[in-house]
This record gives C-alpha cells, structure tokens and sequence, in this order.
C-alpha cells in the first residue's frame, strides 16, 4: 500500500471504485461542507473535494477535506498548479498530510477568466502561477512519498504518503495526442486517474483500445468520469462549449423527448429531467464498467450532491465494500 | 521585436499637466515598427497634448524629437545636454528605453508614453503577436519551435491541459491553442514521439531572479576596450 487510503484498498480489491465530486461553498460556512459531506457518505469510496473550481474563490480543498474527514466522508484533496509555486504546492501536501488527507488529485486548473465567465465577478486580474504543470506536480507527490525528498532535494524525515492521481481528458484535443498525454501522467507517477466526463461511450472504448495497447489500464487505475445531466440544455451545452466532451444527438433528443413530457408545467419539466438524467447516468456508468481497462467511475452530481445515493444503488454499487 | 501601444491621451495627460516644458522623446527602432513610439508618433502625441492643453488653457511647451534607440548610449547621449533642458521626458521608447534614460537623465523625470507589451512579429499587417517571453533558457528545440512559455496561457510544458477546443485555447475562441499547434507540427516534423519525454520542473531563476539579469561577454568588452586605446579615445 502506497497511502492506505479507502480508494486505494478498494481497488486494490479489484473491485470497481466509486468516486464523487464535493464542490466547497464560497463563503466561511463549513456546515455546508458537513451537509454535503453527509450525503455522500456511504455511497462512494471517496470523493474529490474541489480546488477553486472554474477559478471562483471557495472554501480551499484541503481545509474543506479535513472537515469533510473528521465527518467520515474519505477525501480526494485537489491540488491545481493556478494558484501556488512549488513552495507553497509542498507546504500544503505537508500540511495536508498531517491532517490524515490521504488521496490527492493534480490539475492544472482552470484558467483565472473562467472566474468571470457566468454572473460573478471572479477574479480575471489575477495573477496565475503555474511554476509546475501536472505532470511534474505528479512527479513531486511522488519524489516525496517514495524518496522522502523535496522538489529541490531537502529530505522529509516524514514523508507524505499520498496516493497520487490525475485527470485525464481522453476525447480532448489533439485526439491521437491523448493516450501520450496520458503515458506521460502515468510515467510521471499517476496511481489513479479520474477522466473528464464521458458521454461518447463508443469514442472512449475506441480510445480506451489504444490505452490497453500500451498497457496504461495495468499502470494505473482509470476512473470513467460520468456528469449527471439535469437538463437538455445542460447536455447541449456541454456539448458545444465544454472541451473534450461530445454527446451523442440522441442523448440529447432523449433528455427534449422527457422535457416535452411535462406540457408547459415547469416544475414538472425540472423533474422529468432529471429523472432521465438520472436514468442516463445509471446506463453510462454501467457501460464504462464494461469497459476493459476500466476500473470505477467518477461521479459528478454537479451542486446535486443528494442524486448520488439513487444513481449509486440502481447502478448496483451499493454497499461500497468494507476494506 | 519589442512591441508596446500608446497609452490614452487622458492617461497621458494626467502625468505631463503640471510640467511647463515637455519633450515627447520617440525610439525609431522596435517601437516604430509596431507604430506606438516612434518620431512619428512621438509627434502626434505632442501635437495632441498641445491640443489638451490649450482646451484645459495650460501654459505649457511641448517638443518632440526620436533617436535611433533609447537602449545604447551612443545614440542619445549627443541629445542628453537637450533632453535634460526639459521639465519632463516623455519617452514613447519600450519600458528598456524609459528605464536606461532615467538612470542618465539626473533631475529630470522621464515617464513612459506607451505600455510595453512583449516580444512579438508582425503577423499581419497591423497586428502583432507575442512570440517569446525571454525565459532565458529557451527549450524551443523541444518544442518544434514554438513556445510554450509565451503562447501558452497556463505555461505548461508537457502538453496541453484538458481546455484545449478545437484548436483553440480554454480562455476563448480567439486565442489559439499553442500545444495544439505544438502537436501538430511534431507531427508534421516526424518527431512526435520527442513529446513524450517528461520535461521537469524548470529553473525559473533564468526568467525572474533576484534583481535585473545580466549578461556580460568578456570577449566584446576587452575588444572594445582594445579598439579605443588604437584610436586613442
Ligand atoms: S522558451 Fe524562453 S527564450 Fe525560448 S521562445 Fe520561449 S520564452 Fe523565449
Ligand atoms: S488550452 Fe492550450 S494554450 Fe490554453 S492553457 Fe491549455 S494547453 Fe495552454
């Protein structure tokens, strides 16, 4: 065992992880955290606490996965390179190590403009850091597990004991580039790997293929991302605007078709939405599971913490097993 | 080149309007070519304060001349005796330009006419694009020859982030994806497999370090030096 982190027993096990996703508020209220913390428990293994998401100034991951711990809800701390140098980027895994966080995911972040993208003013001024990018902040988590040893070479009397993770964005652009960039991740010290959401399953087992060719899924374990979809327009959107993520027209047809279900009653039009979206997750993460390489998934309930439950225990993944 | 844009007359306005005599100093090197710091338009912005001050009804002289290039002292020292008459310089040269002309100008105060913007092409006419951000290790054979560092809008250096659309980058549709680019022309070089490597956390002492860089060649200055004992200078 690497870190002894939930995560990592249960794939260990060989049998399939969940995880999920737990945004942080933007302001100082940790019940927030406690209440979304509260949903999630139980029904996936651990789950990925947000580091400034969209670059929008929140509760930080580690503090938000240190209380989201003390509540018995296993956290993947996010660590993006946006926001620290290689100094603070060590501090806080030190830091975080010591408060009993155990799995850290690496990002490169969102850009800072993204801040101000919807109705908040964010922070486009910014300033960004990016003194290290994933893959070599991949390889820092790693030098100081396995070598006991800073960036710079200074020797950690205790060493943090991370299970290290990255994302991945299989169907991004360049395509034929993407199974590289995921080689590199994986070389550079990767554990386990959370892909951006999929909703193409055919274009992700064609590029899954090539990842079994070079023996990727053996080096790591790949988690397939699912985003639940709430609406139509979420679906269309995400298809014009969120890079590497396609859907299929039919998927979105099928989530019209459930709208138009509901006549002209809006209430009824968010439900019967929803409902089908629930519906759709639950067949995509049975398929990615039918994928060979493939060994959990990744959850997103996007501020829908409470659909998690449902989605986990039709898709035939509840209990999480006790390891 | 250096590129650099005027700043608005407003802006300008407000740092000269208490000076009674002005000198609108222009750089006819990097800052001509991209039309912000010319004579040329050292002139105009003259002519347009001129005209400020005449509505504010400010009593005020305001000259303009150019040189060469602010950055080597051999082209505006036979004008420092003239520059230093002024109250105030306004130098529309690059941020170098403004800098090096201060630490010579003693009690005159020299303030900057345009923002220097960055090291950039001409990429059609009229619009200029940046190129380099002078890093001071350049690892452009790494890269097929186009940087990361300047171009990409997260300063990765092991391929793109998960934001790349279409060839363009995540920050929005007018700004291309370097890596993207990058990609491809591996590609096109057969050398794509170059891009596998994992490039480590780089030495950023040669781009931002404590105090100014500097570099000092040994060779050219004993050269010189050499050059004016013949000459007797
Ligand atoms: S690598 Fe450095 S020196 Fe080379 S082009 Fe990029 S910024 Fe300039
Ligand atoms: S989309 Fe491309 S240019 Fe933009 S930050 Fe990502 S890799 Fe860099």
């Amino acid at each position: 065992m690497k870190s002894g982190s939930t995560l990592e027993k249960v794939l260990a096990s060989g049998q399939p992880a969940v995880t999920a996703e737990l945004g942080p508020p933007m302001s100082a209220d940790g019940h927030e955290v406690v209440k979304k913390a509260q949903l999630l428990k139980g029904f996936c293994d651990a789950a990925n606490i947000t580091d400034c998401q969209t670059a929008v100034v929140r509760i930080s991951s580690i503090a938000a996965a240190a209380i989201a711990y003390q509540n018995g809800l296993e956290p993947v701390m996010q660590m993006t390179c946006r926001d620290r140098n290689r100094i603070a980027i060590q501090a806080d895994l030190l830091g975080a190590a010591a408060l009993g966080l155990k799995n850290c995911l690496c990002l490169a972040g969102d850009h800072q403009k993204f801040s101000a993208a919807g109705k908040l003013k964010g922070h486009p001024g910014a300033k960004n850091v990016y003194d290290v990018d994933t893959c070599q902040l991949v390889g820092i988590l790693k030098k100081m597990r396995d070598e006991g040893k800073q960036e710079g070479g200074d020797p950690l009397e205790v060493a943090p004991q991370f299970f290290v993770g990255a994302s991945w964005t299989p169907m991004g652009d360049p395509i034929d580039f993407r199974p590289i960039n995921l080689l590199k991740k994986v070389n550079a010290g990767a554990d386990f790997i959370q892909t951006q959401g999929i909703y193409d399953m055919e274009l992700f087992r064609k590029q899954m293929e090539k990842i079994r060719n070079m023996g990727l899924h053996e080096r790591t374990a790949i988690l397939a991302g699912i985003i639940v979809p709430k609406s139509a327009m979420m679906l269309k959107y995400m298809d014009s605007s969120v890079a590497g993520v396609s859907v299929p027209k039919e998927m979105i047809d099928r989530m019209n078709k459930a709208k138009a279900a509901a006549g002209e009653d809006k209430k009824k039009m968010k439900e019967l939405q929803e409902q089908e979206g629930i519906k759709i997750a639950i067949e995509l993460i049975q398929q990615a599971l039918e994928t060979p390489g493939v060994k959990g998934v990744h959850i997103q309930a996007i501020e829908w913490e409470s659909a998690i439950e449902g989605i986990v225990k039709a898709a035939g993944l509840y209990p999480r097993p006790q390891v | 080149m250096i590129v650099g844009s005027q700043k608005p007359i407003d802006e300008i306005w407000n740092m000269v309007k208490d000076y009674k005599k002005v000198l609108v100093f222009g750089c006819n090197t990097c800052v001509a070519i991209c039309h912000a710091g010319g004579e040329k338009e050292a002139e105009t912005i003259a002519s347009l304060i001129r005209m400020k001050a005449s509505q504010e009804g400010a009593q005020m002289t305001v000259d303009h001349m150019g040189v060469m290039r602010h950055c080597e002292p051999e082209y505006f020292e036979p004008a420092l005796d003239k520059v230093r008459s002024y109250d105030l310089v306004l130098s529309t040269a690059c941020g170098v330009g403004v800098n090096f002309l201060s630490d010579r100008t003693g009690t005159v105060p020299v303030y900057p006419g345009i923002n220097t913007s960055f090291y950039g092409a001409v990429e059609a006419p009229g619009v200029f694009k940046e190129l380099c951000a002078g890093c001071g290790n350049c690892i452009l054979h790494l890269t097929g020859g186009l940087c990361p560092i300047a171009r990409c809008s997260k300063t990765l250096m092991n391929g793109p982030c998960g934001g790349t659309n279409k060839g363009k980058c995540e920050v929005g549709p007018e700004v291309d994806c370097v890596w993207f680019q990058i990609v491809e022309r591996m590609t096109k070089l057969g050398k794509l497999e170059k891009l596998a490597e994992i490039q480590p956390p780089r030495n950023w002492s040669t781009s931002r370090d404590g105090g100014p860089r500097r570099i000092s060649m040994e060779h050219i200055r004993e050269f010189e030096e050499k050059e004016a004992a013949k000459t007797g200078k």
